[in-house]
């Protein structure tokens, strides 16, 4: 029986060579992993490391305590709105007005556009329950989902994975990409049981060897035991050769899209090559740093600023490009912290508390900002000093999960929370 | 002094659950980067147990050639004060350039010129002081490889490896951060690296690398609270000509925790050790005070009183006495040292390190025991681990998968390499995704191998081990090799055999030797979509991110100047096939 299979398969060659059936087995299995996948829904999440200084990004250019504490390094208020005190006597590009209370940095212009299309939803003085000021403890607890506890081992994005696929023939239908990180390394947001694939270059994902060596190679990694290495290795080659298939190279930006040419960039192009070909990508990350702004941190010009104008175009592009596959695509920015709410002696700030988070996709309820406004008047504060948080991450990270990718469960992706009510999000 | 073999290691050697090969190959694999040509028939005609001796006791061990070797890189030896000074920082570079133009005559109009704007020759001045800067990181690369691949001391550059991750420090922290770390090394790690924890950690606290990466030299006592003596501020001196501005001492500007933290969580308790969040402000109210003496101009350590809390402390437990001074800190880390957790931590990361990645609980519980009895003694707490029955079990047999760095050292030291003057093997580490002192946080890179495999990185090791046959990688000469090995004269399935045994310690299952030795392509005529001949992706462009070019953010290169050698496809035939099958096997992942 199992040698009509390997005849009628055609691997006649393997026969001879003498491999183990259990190979056999295996690279036949692994052919029904090679057609298309079916379209999904997506989420693209994308971490800015290093703090991102929320208050200047979504500024809250009502609040007159904003200006008192941040005298140097304010976004003025819309010019479209009666100049403040901040504006008096100058002539300079301001925030730009989404309500009447909040307006974006200047530097985030291209997302404008999809504010009006209500693409976008702002979230405000979200953040991690956790009081840590440190960039890796805020990340950690950022990416396992587990603000202050620090024995989890797993990514929440890898827990939903697990949770979400727990029968054979689910697995059997799994995309090698249905998990893609543009980083060398696997984020913590995607570590855990659950294949994933990091990489930095869609064009280095291939095998680097002619004519038969590639598939001797794949032969190495899909014969002998079926540990941590042969999982990972006969992942890869299934990778490879879907990824062949689909050729995501000749998928060009579309809709006069133009990616910047950072890294960042050049991330959300191979996201946005990756969706378009099919190849099942169900979460993709990426991540850019530069975001720590403890000196020189500039106001309308200047260090943030120029962060935030790769940020805006890449994600515009990205929009732009996949057009009314946005549909069914949803982007989820998040920093590990804010930072305080007054300036520092060197014309930055110091690491705080509460954030800024955007969510950005055609079934999103954007157009307006979400979460409560906690004030940043003194006893506002949180420790007399930061932006207070009034939503938890975990509650918008929640509803992402289980409306847009549908998990079921939304407590085994983030254990021992229970969020108090959806935040209308999607 | 160790003692010769006894007839007690003797039967050891017979009741280990390992064979007698196995157990040789074990010890090279864990106590070096791999096995060169030659090793495994030394350390069978000295004994496995003499030998893990000799490799405890380095300075017993000759490494002149090495040593001559590492001596044409200046940096190395030099001083933080003398590199800043011979390798500036490009703005400081820049900065001066303002200086001249604006005491020179010739130039009425440049002395208002900002910094940010630059003309072709500003341009030209700060690539060249880029380059230059470059070379202090550069160096510190390219020392770690060569003497990971030529050092006959193996298992000290392996510890100096163990701890420069466990003390991690990111060169790219800030300026001055490149300047402190040959000192790091040289001064604090190397010389402590098998030696007393309490020296080892003492040096790392002190040393400016540490000071300013976990921003204690910028803690002060807050700003409310007692300092031991008062503070007098210095008068900035303006001083016209001089080459560097004169450097703010750190203003009283509160206490920074960072320090304290990462004392407690990574050097020392582990972050189950039992302590809270007040030990974290105590331990850092303790240190302040310890901080540079200029970092920007490259100074070394200094206590400064008036920086640091005079108050009372209450640490684990203690009570450190109001009005001291840097007895302070040093007290905490006496503490530490002595802590039965800390004991317990170093010992599991030991034992993760040399033995698995889920180490028997008896085995670091014994390790943990060497540790406190002699007094954080670093070589018998590797020795208990290193001569344990759990260390030549079965289980613990090639159960570790190779970081990056050992991937690369153990393949270039199994093909006999010569090392390499350049940084194109360290930035090839850095491709596989393990840039050498370029980890941004204080936690180190893992030591576990689910960490550094997934999809992407088994695909970047393949490449590797092809441009490796393919004679990518400097230093490598396959023909010579071979020829040494006597494998030029084989025939073809002999000189299969051959390369299994000098690479993969002639352990390939059946299936991967047929694979190896056959000239019949396996998937041939399986229904599988092919390769193409090339297999490779077109790109419509050429600006992807390159990791090394990224990480070191000064160094800007072309993606012409790269020259990637995990680049472009290779046509490998007759040797370099077999050596490039092999060295992208299963098998050679694991150590």
């Amino acid at each position: 029986m199992h040698r009509r299979v390997f005849v009628k398969s055609g691997a006649l060659a393997l026969v001879t060579m003498g491999l183990s059936p259990s190979f056999l087995k295996r690279a036949i299995y692994a052919q029904s992993r090679l057609a298309k996948a079916p379209r999904g829904k997506v989420l693209i999440c994308l971490f800015q490391r290093g703090a991102a200084d929320a208050l200047n990004v979504v500024v809250p250019h009502g609040e007159a305590e904003y200006y008192r504490l941040r005298p140097s390094i304010a976004i003025p208020r819309p010019t479209n709105l009666a100049a403040g005190p901040a504006l008096v006597g100058r002539d300079a590009p301001a925030s730009i007005d989404l309500d009447g209370f909040f307006g974006l940095h200047p530097a985030l212009a291209p997302l404008k556009p999809l504010w009006d299309r209500r693409m976008l939803a702002p979230i405000v003085a979200v953040g991690s329950p956790s009081a840590t000021r440190s960039h890796f403890d805020a990340q950690d607890f950022m990416e396992t989902g587990t603000p202050d506890v620090r024995a989890t081992s797993d990514g929440w994005l890898n827990r939903y994975l697990a949770a979400k696929g727990t029968c054979a023939e689910c697995d059997a239908r799994r995309s090698p990409f249905e998990a893609v990180a543009f980083s060398p390394q696997t984020p913590r947001i995607l570590e855990g049981p659950a294949p994933s694939i990091a990489m930095t270059n869609l064009a280095e994902f291939s095998i680097r060897a002619t004519g038969t060596d590639v598939e001797r190679l794949e032969a190495l990694y899909r014969t002998g035991s079926a540990d941590l290495v042969h999982g990972a290795g006969a992942e890869t080659f299934d990778a490879v050769k879907m990824l062949r298939a689909a050729n995501p190279a000749q998928y060009l930006p579309q809709h006069g899209a133009v990616y910047p040419s950072s890294p960042f960039g050049q991330s959300l192009r191979q996201i946005a090559q990756l969706i378009k070909a099919d190849v099942g990508v169900e979460i993709a990350f990426a991540d850019v740093g530069g975001w720590d702004t403890h000196v020189n941190e500039g106001s309308v010009t200047g260090q943030l600023a120029s962060r935030l104008q790769d940020f805006a175009q890449a994600i515009a592009a990205l929009v732009t490009d996949l057009d009314d596959r946005m549909d069914d695509v949803v982007i989820l920015t998040m920093s590990e912290f804010g930072r305080m709410a007054k300036q520092n002696g060197n014309g930055g700030t110091d690491h705080g508390h509460a954030g800024a988070m955007f969510v950005i996709g055609g079934g999103v309820r954007g157009g307006r900002v979400h979460g409560r406004w906690p004030g940043l008047a003194p006893e506002q504060l949180y420790e007399g000093r930061d932006l207070a948080l009034t939503t938890d991450f975990r509650a918008v990270f929640t509803e992402v999960v289980m409306t847009q990718l549908g998990a079921v469960d939304g407590a085994a992706v983030f254990p021992g929370f229970a969020p108090t009510g959806g935040l209308g999000l999607l | 002094m160790a003692a010769l073999p006894s007839a007690a290691d003797v039967a050891d050697v017979a009741e280990r659950e390992q064979t007698a090969d196995q157990q040789i190959r074990q010890a090279l694999a864990r106590l070096t980067f791999g096995a060169r040509p030659g090793d495994f028939d030394r350390v069978r005609a000295m004994g496995v147990d003499r030998w893990i001796s000799e490799q405890l006791d380095p300075a017993r061990i000759q490494d002149g050639a090495t040593d001559q070797w590492l001596a044409r890189f200046r940096t190395l030896s030099m001083s933080p004060a003398d590199l800043v000074r011979d390798y500036p920082p490009p703005q400081t570079v820049l900065a001066q350039r303002r200086r001249q133009e604006a005491s020179s005559p010739a130039r009425f109009d440049s002395s208002a010129r900002p910094l940010s704007s630059l003309d072709a020759a500003d341009s030209l001045a700060l690539r060249e002081a880029r380059q230059r800067a470059q070379l202090v990181v550069d160096e510190l690369q390219i020392a770690k490889v060569g003497r990971a691949l030529t050092s006959e001391r193996q298992l000290q550059d392996v510890m100096v490896d163990f701890w420069e991750n466990h003390f991690s420090i990111f060169a790219g922290k800030g300026a001055p951060e490149r300047y402190m770390l040959a000192s790091f090394e040289r001064d604090a790690i190397r010389p402590n690296a098998l030696g007393k924890f309490r020296d080892l950690l003492g040096a790392a606290a002190k040393s400016p690398a540490m000071l300013y990466y976990l921003d204690n030299w910028e803690s002060t006592v807050e700003p409310d609270r007692p300092a031991l003596t008062t503070f007098s501020a210095r008068p900035m001196r303006r001083r016209a000509g001089v080459a560097f501005r004169p450097t703010p001492q750190p203003r009283r500007s509160g206490l920074n925790e960072n320090y304290g933290r990462e004392l407690l969580e990574l050097h020392t308790l582990g972050v189950d050790g039992g302590y809270t969040q007040a030990d974290v402000i105590a331990a850092a109210r303790a240190f302040t005070g310890w901080t540079i003496d200029r970092p920007q101009l490259g100074g070394g350590f200094v206590f400064r009183p008036a920086l640091h809390d005079a108050g009372e402390k209450r640490f684990l437990g203690r009570t450190l006495d109001a009005g001291r001074g840097i007895e302070d800190g040093e007290e905490v880390l006496d503490i530490l040292a002595r802590s039965t957790a800390t004991a317990h931590f170093i010992a599991t990361k030991l034992a993760r390190r040399f033995v698995s990645d889920s180490p028997p609980p008896a085995l670091i519980d014994r390790a943990a025991a060497t540790f406190t009895r002699t007094g954080g003694d670093i070589r018998e707490t590797l020795r208990t681990i290193l001569t344990s029955p759990e260390f030549f079990s079965r289980a613990a047999y090639k159960a570790k998968v190779k970081s990056p760095f050992e991937l690369v050292l153990s393949a270039l030291r199994s093909v006999n390499a010569e090392p390499d003057t350049t940084p194109r093997t360290a930035r090839v580490v850095a491709r596989l995704g393990e840039p050498l002192f370029m980890h941004r946080d204080p936690n180190g890179y893992p030591e576990t191998g689910d960490a550094w495999i997934n999809t992407g990185s088994i695909l970047n090791r393949i490449n590797f081990g092809l441009a490796l046959a393919g004679g990518r990688l400097p230093g490598v000469d396959l023909d010579a090799w071979a020829h040494r090995e006597g494998l030029d004269t084989l025939r073809a399935d002999a000189r299969v055999d051959g390369v299994v045994l000098a690479i993969l310690g002639g352990e390939a299952s059946p299936d991967s030797r047929r694979v190896l030795e056959s000239g019949v392509n396996p998937l041939a005529a399986s229904p599988m979509p092919t390769a193409d001949t090339t297999g490779t992706i077109a790109s419509d462009d050429d600006s992807a991110p390159d990791t090394a070019a990224e990480m070191t953010a000064t160094a800007r290169t072309t993606p012409r100047q790269r020259r990637d050698p995990l680049g472009s496809p290779l046509d490998l035939h007759g040797l370099q096939q077999t050596v490039g099958l092999a060295l992208g096997a299963p098998e050679f992942q694991r150590r």
